[in-house]
Formats: structure tokens, C-alpha cells, sequence
């Protein structure tokens, strides 16, 4: 089972990207659950969704303590929510700032005992060029397929396909295929 | 078909399919979703019925047995506060036999105000006459709004479809949903025991005076007790039909040699096997039972299922202030004369995560009987002696909630 951990805030497509998440993956042929930590979705205010994806019926109703990527929509969230709770050696973290691990203070966890599989995304910027609004769930997850490979890129532009209008999926297409492209350049010095 | 679903979507699909003829609409958390879905489909034509925008969850019922009392097959949904809101017409369409169907997204009853999922909502009306099924999961939830119509109208009497809110209305799952001949060979028109009919007038709701209410009381247990019989028969009749298991009065998991067997409804199930699972593995001889019918009560079933364990743990979602469990009552109800231990345990009220680890540890020291007869899971006893100890040293000392909430500090930080 791969577990998935997304924090945000209220507003930012948190929810929406575990469910999405979740779509690619019953498109990929896999079981899969999303559900959102329940009920304080506010605007602004911090928000966790979850996702679970395994080749048999999920049964599990707990929320994710152990995620096997988590995935960080606003990175001034990184000194408010106890954002690295339960996450085991080698997990992946997404990030999405233009910043770099270092200047965000997290260089050390990706040399350090955790060796996490660290990765920057430039998620924002990328949803604000090619969606027009600051909304970097989309973007986050095309850089999540491309580093864990966890989903397929052509079932991620389905769910989104499914997802959106016409006109608003296909932006939404488009910024998930340039954050899949280039955190795919990035793997190799991740996965290092 | 399969898909991709959220639970409340999918619940909403498989009310659609049924053919509703009256949808009565009042929103509340966490229930909206699925008559917000109902209401897409009536405006965009795919679903030909009377959807009905009321003012209350008081009005969605009382529409409800208003539009069931002319033939109509009639459905509502609503949970929490808006059931109690409703409980006047919940004894009303039982007392009256109307075979309405709505869905609980089961949650918290305040004060203190809580949108979050237990079972205190629908065990607030266990005694109101009307059946209750539990879903397990959203496939179930969907599967069993199928059988609760075949089920209400065969026995002219409500039904209750139980889901636990947010864990499962708002979870994203894989769920198949059946084609409109599926579920019309499943589910014939509804034939009225009784109508108003302009064309032949009857009087529906007399006043029964000592001379015939306990009559007509114990023709609504004696519909019940059939209702033992009826579900089991329909949850076969599905399966043939589906291909899939779903419903019936209960379902036993890993239970054949099981020195401890875990009892709970809904959602939870799904995570206590996991337990079970691990525990096995390691040498446990533990079980769980899925009940699935609470109202009624399937004493005999149950009993079969439990009688050669050694201890049995029952965990519920709910509370009986002063006296511990609700499910409690009826399981040991189930054992008269069977000796073993039983526990009660409360967990997950008002939305606390029911984890593995917290799992496994309370069925481990069931297993060493280390248990108090009514345990409270994961409860914070450094909060209620700090309570309880300000409350012996001054009088003023203001709302328990408040105060509580301040000494534990800021919540949104914290993941489980």
C-alpha cells in the first residue's frame, strides 16, 4: 500500500487533489481512497487530505500516520503543523516552492537520517501561468507522478479530463504535464 | 459500472436508480452531498421525480410521510441535529407504517457543537419503530439503499440507511454502480398497503386510545421480528442478482476459533479486521462481527456467532450517558445465559481517529482481560484530571469545553 499525505490550506485544492489522486489511480487499475481530514476546511486555514493506493480493497479508515510521500502545497505551513509526523526514512516530499531545500531549511533532512527524497516545485507559479489562479494541487501532483511513479501521467490528465470543464482542464493539463517534465528532470538527483 | 466515487455520489446513483418518486431536501453536514447530487439529477432531467426544497428537517419528514401516505415512493436524507430536529415525524412514518427511506451521514450530537462522525444521531432513534442498516463501506452504503426500499415496502415500515459521515459520505472509493435493469429486476414498483386516493377516501393517523395501541405497537415489533427473516432473504436475492455480498443481519470475520471477538458498526469494521489480521498473524485467536442490522436486533444470529468465544469486546460510536454502550445492551441481550466477559468500548466520538495502534493495544489487553467493563479509547486522562481537579478547588470555573480546548491548545496543527 502507498499512503499519501497532503497538507495545505483551505482554498488550495487540498481535498480536490487527494480525490483526484485517487481517480488517476482507479485509472491506472488500482484500488485507491481519498478522503480529507474531516470537516475544518476553511479558507486559509491548514487542511490535510489523504490517499491510499493498493492492488486490493483498502479497508483501512484511519488517517494517514505513516505517509509514504506527503506532499506540502504552502511551505508556511513548515513552521506551523507538525507537518513531518510519522514519516518513515526515504519517504518522498514535495514541496512547492521556487526556493531551494536549503534556503527552505530542509536540506537537512534530506542528507540527514531521514535521507527523504526531497523535491521543490515550483507549483504555484506553474498553476498561475497556465490556470491564471494560485492553485498548486494540480502542478504537485504532476511532479508526484513523475518522482514516484505511484500514478501514471495519462491517468492523472484523465482524472483532471473528468474533473474540470473543458477549457479549465485543459490549463490544468497543461501545468501537470510541464510539472511532471520537470520534476522528471529532477528524479535522478532526488532519487540519489 | 465501476468508478471512482465519492461516497455520497455514489449513495446518490443508487437512490436515483431506484426511482424515487418524492425526494424531500433540507441540507446538513455531512449529508449534503448526497441530496445535492439527487438535485443535479433532477434538474438536468436524468431523474423524473418531485425533488422537494423544505424548510426544515421537521418539513423534509413530515413531506416525506405526506408523499409516502399517497403511494409515492418517497426518500430523504439528514443527520445530526436534524434528525433530533425531526423526531416528532421519525415516530410518526414507523407508527404509521409508511416505508420511507432515509439516509443517516451519521454525526455528533452537541453540545458541544460537532460536525464530525459517531453513531449518537441514529441510536437516538433506535426505539422509533423505523429498521436500521449500517454501512460497512460506500459500496455497501450504495448496495443497501437498493435493499432498504425492496425491505421497507415489503413490510410497510421505514428504514434507516446508516453511513458514517465524512469517513465514508466524503471518501473517494472504487464502487460499482448497477445498471437501471439490474436494479428494476431487484426492485419492483412499489404497491401500497395503504393510499390516499381522492377516489377512495381513507382516513390515515387515528387517534388509538388504551382499547388498541398496545396492538398496534406490537404489530410494529412483530414487523420487525420479520424483518429478521425478510433481510437475510433480500441480501441473497441481491446477491444473485449482483454478484456481490452486501447487507444481511450481520457478517462474521475470522470468528470460527476466536477466543475474542470484536463487535462494531459501520465503517470501522473495515479497520478492525486489519487488526484482526496483524493479531492472527502473530498467533491471536480473535475475530470480529460486521453487525449490519441494529434495529432489528438479530439476538439469535448474533448469539450463534458469539456463543463459543471467551470474551467479547463490543466498540461502539456512541454513548448511553450514565450507563456506558448502547450495542452493549443488545449483545449481552444476545448471550443470556452464556457466560463469558464483555467489554465495552467507546471510541471514536465526535470524529477521533480509531487507529491501528490504539486498536491493537485494546484487543491485546482484552485478550489478558485487563479490561474495565466500559473503556474509553485514547482518552486524554491528563485533560479530565486537570479538569476534575479545578472544578474541586473553585465553583466559577466556567465551560467545561472552553477550558478544555484552551489547555490542549491549537488542534489544526496535528495529524491524527
Amino acid at each position: 500500500m502507498f499512503q499519501i499525505r497532503i497538507h495545505g490550506r483551505g482554498g488550495q485544492g487540498v481535498v480536490s487533489g487527494a480525490e483526484l489522486l485517487s481517480v488517476a489511480a482507479f485509472l491506472d487499475g488500482r484500488h485507491a481512497q481519498a478522503f480529507p481530514s474531516f470537516g475544518s476546511e476553511r479558507m486559509g486555514a491548514p487542511v490535510m487530505a489523504f490517499c491510499r493506493i493498493d492492488d486490493k480493497e483498502i479497508r483501512l479508515r484511519e488517517p494517514v500516520l505513516t505517509p509514504d510521500a506527503l506532499i506540502i502545497q504552502d511551505p508556511t505551513l513548515l513552521h506551523q503543523v507538525e507537518l513531518f509526523n510519522g514519516v518513515p526514512k526515504r519517504a518522498y516530499i514535495l514541496v512547492n516552492s521556487t526556493k531551494s531545500l536549503d534556503e527552505l531549511g530542509l536540506g537537512g533532512f534530506a542528507r540527514g537520517i531521514q535521507q527523504y527524497r526531497l523535491c521543490t516545485v515550483a507549483a504555484t507559479e506553474l498553476a498561475m501561468k497556465h490556470v491564471k489562479r494560485a492553485v498548486p494541487n494540480v502542478p504537485l501532483l504532476g511532479a508526484f507522478a513523475a518522482i514516484t511513479g505511484a500514478i501514471t501521467l495519462p491517468s492523472l490528465l484523465a482524472a483532471i479530463r473528468e474533473k474540470f470543464s473543458p477549457a479549465i482542464a485543459e490549463n490544468n493539463v497543461r501545468a501537470a504535464t510541464e510539472a511532471f517534465d520537470a520534476a522528471g528532470k529532477a528524479r535522478e538527483a532526488v532519487d540519489a | 459500472m465501476l468508478k471512482q466515487a465519492e461516497g455520497s455520489h455514489a449513495v446518490a446513483e443508487a437512490i436515483a436508480l431506484c426511482r424515487p418518486q418524492v425526494i424531500c431536501a433540507y441540507p446538513i453536514t455531512p449529508q449534503t452531498h448526497i441530496v445535492e447530487g439527487l438535485g443535479e439529477m433532477v434538474k438536468a432531467g436524468e431523474l423524473d421525480c418531485e425533488f422537494i426544497n423544505v424548510e426544515s428537517e421537521f418539513a423534509a419528514l413530515s413531506v416525506a410521510i405526506g408523499a409516502s401516505a399517497t403511494g409515492a415512493r418517497t426518500y430523504t436524507a439528514t443527520s445530526s441535529q436534524g434528525l433530533l430536529f425531526m423526531a416528532e415525524a421519525v415516530y410518526n412514518a414507523a407508527g404509521l407504517g409508511l416505508p420511507i427511506v432515509m439516509t443517516i451521514g451519521n454525526r455528533a450530537i452537541g453540545a458541544p457543537i460537532n460536525i464530525w462522525n459517531d453513531h449518537s444521531d441514529s441510536m437516538s432513534m433506535r426505539d422509533a419503530g423505523w429498521i436500521q442498516l449500517y454501512a460497512e463501506t460506500n459500496q455497501e452504503a450504495l448496495d443497501l439503499h437498493i435493499q432498504a426500499f425492496a425491505l421497507a415496502e415489503e413490510l410497510s415500515c421505514p428504514v434507516m440507511v446508516c453511513m458514517d459521515g465524512f469517513i465514508l459520505t466524503h471518501a473517494y472509493d472504487r464502487v460499482d454502480v448497477p445498471s437501471q435493469e439490474q436494479v428494476d429486476a431487484f426492485l419492483p414498483p412499489y404497491e401500497p398497503r395503504q393510499v390516499l386516493d381522492p377516489s377512495d377516501p381513507v382516513s390515515i393517523g387515528a387517534m388509538v386510545g388504551p382499547e388498541a395501541f398496545t396492538e398496534v405497537r406490537y404489530l410494529s415489533h412483530h414487523k420487525q421480528l420479520r424483518a429478521l427473516t425478510v433481510i437475510p432473504r433480500l441480501a441473497a436475492a441481491f446477491t444473485s442478482q449482483f454478484g456481490r455480498d452486501s447487507g444481511g443481519l450481520l457478517r462474521t470475520y475470522r470468528t470460527d476459533d476466536a477466543e475474542t471477538i470484536v463487535v462494531a458498526l459501520g465503517s470501522v469494521n473495515g479497520t478492525i479486521q486489519e487488526v484482526v489480521d496483524e493479531m492472527r498473524q502473530d498467533g491471536a485467536r480473535i475475530g470480529s462481527v460486521s453487525l449490519c442490522a441494529f434495529r432489528p436486533f438479530p439476538l439469535a444470529t448474533l448469539r450463534e456467532a458469539l456463543k463459543d468465544a471467551k470474551r467479547v469486546v463490543v466498540l461502539e460510536k456512541c454513548l448511553a450517558v450514565g450507563l456506558g454502550g448502547i450495542v452493549s445492551d443488545g449483545v449481552r441481550k444476545s448471550l443470556s445465559g452464556i457466560v463469558l466477559n464483555g467489554y465495552t468500548v467507546i471510541a471514536g466520538l465526535g470524529g477521533r481517529a480509531i487507529t491501528r495502534a490504539s486498536l491493537r493495544r485494546l484487543f491485546e489487553d482484552a485478550g489478558r482481560d485487563e479490561l474495565e467493563q466500559v473503556t474509553f479509547l485514547d482518552l486524554n486522562a491528563d485533560v479530565i484530571s486537570h479538569e476534575l481537579e479545578r472544578e474541586g478547588k473553585q465553583r466559577r470555573t466556567g465551560p467545561t469545553a472552553e477550558a478544555i480546548l484552551r489547555r490542549i491548545g491549537t488542534v489544526a496543527s496535528r495529524i491524527g
